[in-house]
């Protein structure tokens, strides 16, 4: 059967790995390799590294990064964070990530996922979708949840897998940070509207909110950063309480 | 020399870097030169994206030939759309493969939003019958899977590996000096990287 992924996210900036709380005090939390190692023989089934540096010229740092954990690290590469053009895939893609997640510019320009897709194929497109609840349905924001934008997010999940998206990464803004566990009832609504396979992203503070993100939340896979980073869990913990709860896991 | 065919259909760099993993000291290119196809002592054949795009990109390039010469004459390794070209036909674009190996493609049809289409993650693999490539690697180990449309060999005898995704299909196919697989070695980590070892080591 077809495993659950666990897939634990690296922030990245100036070419470190770093952790913090909301992006905010961030400290080293060392060499993007080693991490990537560990990560990887823990049994991560994928890494995601997401970009966090504010300013355009630090930007191609990421490259250097991708090809040196390209060359120790054999399980799939996502990276996110400030894709905006055909050429910022293209050129992760070359310096060896698997995937690229977009984010704000596939609502600035949805023809970017189509352009995109077509060129590279569906497999490697991850579309990143941060949503808030508002009223009855949930809606999609910007900048790290401050500013709305009026798509309603289970419409704009579809008209991203129209459009080529071949993977959700799917982040509830009110859960996110709060350690209280995924959206599930968003990450169950977009999941049986969509053919893709969804990531469930923001809000998990221990091993039980994973297994509710799959079996609630009907995700198939599961990103986690913080527990993880700050050794409060080990990948290997997650999947054996995962495997435990009759999870198929790797 | 171990050449792996480039033909600009994705990047072949993960391929390139796993097999310098396992096998640092052996000589790996990554060509679109059908001159070093033919003089290379194994050849791999990946392959990414649409596979009418990899048919078009594959002839433009002059590689057919050089691709079925090696594909009938020394050790040669299909990895996914790699692996659905070898066939005589596809569903995707409703095309023909190479003929290599009597066999269709055929697309996963997703049934109420239960198995997502691509078939994206870990999978286990079971093994029919044993192969050199399968040396050191536990039966029903998982490797990492990325697809939309899976082979369907007109005869058993082909099948060195199933998996199942909803049914079972077949994920691997060995005949003579043809081992090809849908999942992706290059990202399967330790099983891949071993499966990648054997081929540098595999004698037809």
């Amino acid at each position: 059967m077809l495993a659950k992924r666990i897939i634990p996210c690296l922030d990245v900036t100036n070419g470190r790995v770093v952790k913090g709380v909301n992006f905010v005090d961030l400290i080293d939390a060392g060499d993007p390799v080693e991490i990537a190692k560990k990560y990887n023989d823990q049994g991560a089934d994928e890494l995601t590294f997401l970009d966090i540096t504010a300013s355009s010229d630090n930007r191609d740092l990421i490259l250097g990064i991708i090809e040196r954990v390209a060359e120790q690290v054999f399980i799939p590469l996502t990276v996110g964070g400030g894709v905006r053009a055909v050429n910022d895939v293209r050129r992760l893609l070359n310096a060896g990530a698997d995937k690229v997640s977009i984010n704000t510019a596939a609502i600035n320009n949805p023809s970017l996922v189509s352009h995109a897709a077509d060129r590279f194929g569906s497999q490697c497109i991850v579309v990143a979708i941060d949503a808030k609840k508002t009223g009855n349905e949930w809606e999609i924001f910007t900048h790290g949840g401050r500013n709305p934008t009026g798509l309603n997010a289970i419409f704009w999940a579809k008209e991203m897998v129209r459009r080529g998206a071949g993977e959700l990464l799917i982040t509830s803004m009110d859960k996110d940070g709060t350690k209280s566990g995924f959206d599930n009832e968003l990450n169950a609504a977009i999941s049986s509207e969509v053919d893709v396979p969804i990531i469930a992203s923001g809000g998990v503070g221990n091993l039980d909110h994973l297994v509710d993100g799959i079996i609630e939340g009907k995700a198939d896979a599961v990103l986690a950063a913080s527990i993880f980073h700050f050794g409060e869990y080990t990948i290997t913990e997650a999947k054996n309480h995962m495997r435990h709860k009759k999870i198929e896991v790797r | 020399m171990i050449a792996i065919v480039d033909y600009g259909m994705g990047n072949l760099r993960s391929v390139f870097n796993a097999f310098k993993k396992v096998s640092p000291n052996q000589k790996i290119l990554v060509t679109s030169d059908p001159k070093l196809i033919q003089a290379a002592d194994k050849v791999v054949f990946p392959g990414q994206g649409a596979m009418p795009d990899c048919v078009r990109e594959l002839s433009e390039r002059n590689l057919i030939e050089s691709v079925i010469d090696a594909a009938r004459n020394k050790p040669f390794l299909g990895i996914c759309i790699g692996l659905q070209m070898l066939n005589n036909f596809s569903e995707e674009g409703n095309i023909n493969g190479l003929g290599i190996i009597d066999g269709r493609v055929l697309k996963f049809k997703p049934k109420n939003h239960f198995n997502k289409v691509p078939h994206m993650g870990w999978n286990e693999v079971h093994r029919p019958k044993n192969h050199f490539m399968w040396n050191g690697i536990p039966n029903n180990e998982r490797f990492y899977f990325v697809h939309s449309y899976y082979v369907q060999p007109q005869s058993r005898d082909l099948v060195a590996g199933e998996c199942v995704y909803e049914k079972p299909f077949c994920c691997a196919v060995s005949k003579d000096n043809i081992f090809a697989v849908q999942f992706h070695p290059e990202k399967s980590s330790q099983a891949g990287l071993q499966l990648l070892q054997n081929f540098t080591r595999w004698k037809v």
